[in-house]
């Protein structure tokens, strides 16, 4: 268990170093541009395609979703909230085809609530005014105020470490089945002269998918679900 | 042999701070009984009942989460072996 690889140096204030995870995010994003130009192409509103209807249905999921956890107010968000679920179900996702999944990468899960960090508070001032949103910290007491600005920055980083932590652990958990599956199977072939019977793995066969159906489609799934969700609660509280 | 010290009581640590996951695992299952019963109660409601229920769940499962990061922090990124 390592954590991602960096893959080159940029030479620019003292060295940006580019890692696995930014080179897979790349790759993802480009693949989710090009598979977005290619379904929004040729949309009719007369007879329309099967893959109209389809994305169509997922759209309108989507704005009811945020219609109903926001209110109408706030469906200016959708396009954000769902890029933000695309971008961390993919991630999450790639590690069934062996990329390392950026999402369990500190630095990738920080950016995005970095982002939703300044939506809330941007969403706050907004509303209230800047004054609004200075006295908004003094509230109920004035003494409590470095309980709230703690408070608000425990925000981002609680739904960091969530996000993170989840599929991390899944990460370090398959590793270690992995290994230990390897290290059975050797044992059980090793008084066997043979070289190549030795390296057959008989236990790293099937075993590691049934922990692969919890930690990659249904943790992926849950934690994509659940930074959307927080971010349209959090956002919309902001402006009440 | 400070160095030994250091990574033997990192490992302990690592141990210790995987107790807090005892907290969540109750939460959470007091979380999923209610919903059982919330769904035996009223099957129509089960959509919103689930929704709510894994959210619910997810929010919980922080305290565990910090507890995890500490135990990753103390295996594979030891900040203690540098002050040496």
């Amino acid at each position: 268990m390592n954590g991602p690889k960096v893959v080159f140096t940029i030479p620019v204030f003292g060295g940006i170093k580019v890692t696995e995870s930014i080179i897979n995010m790349w790759i993802i994003m480009a693949v989710l541009v090009a598979l977005s130009i290619w379904l929004t192409h040729g949309l009719r509103v007369r007879n329309p395609s099967r893959k109209q209807l389809i994305l169509e249905k997922l759209a309108a999921m989507l704005y009811d979703m945020v219609r109903d956890v926001m209110g109408e107010r706030y469906l200016p968000f959708a396009p954000y909230i769902g890029t933000l679920f695309l971008l961390s179900i993919v991630g999450s996702l790639s590690s069934l085809t062996g990329l390392r999944p950026y999402t369990g990468d500190l630095s990738v899960i920080l950016s995005w609530t970095i982002v939703t960090f300044i939506m809330i508070q941007s969403n706050n001032i907004k509303n209230h005014g800047v004054f609004g949103w200075l006295k908004s910290f003094t509230q109920p007491v004035a003494f409590i105020t470095p309980l709230n600005i703690i408070s608000e920055i425990a925000n981002p980083v609680s739904m960091t470490f969530r996000h993170f932590g989840n599929i991390a652990a899944g990460l370090v958990i398959t590793s270690l089945v992995y290994s230990a599956l390897a290290s059975m199977s050797g044992f059980l072939l090793s008084w066997i002269p043979s070289g190549f019977i030795a390296s057959i793995p008989i236990f790293q066969v099937g075993i590691p998918a049934v922990l692969s159906i919890y930690f990659d489609l249904f943790t992926s799934f849950l934690q994509a679900y659940i930074i959307c969700m927080l971010t349209m609660v959090f956002v919309q509280g902001a402006g009440e | 042999m400070e160095r030994a010290i250091i990574l033997a009581a990192s490992a302990i640590g690592a141990g210790l701070a995987m107790i807090a996951g005892v907290g969540p695992g109750i939460g959470q299952g007091f979380a999923a009984g209610k919903a059982a019963e919330a769904v035996g109660r009223q099957p129509e409601a089960r959509g919103a009942i689930t929704s709510t229920m894994l959210f619910g769940c997810a929010v919980a499962e922080s305290t565990g989460i910090y507890g995890l990061v500490v135990a990753l922090i103390l295996l594979f990124a030891n900040p203690l072996v540098g002050l040496l």
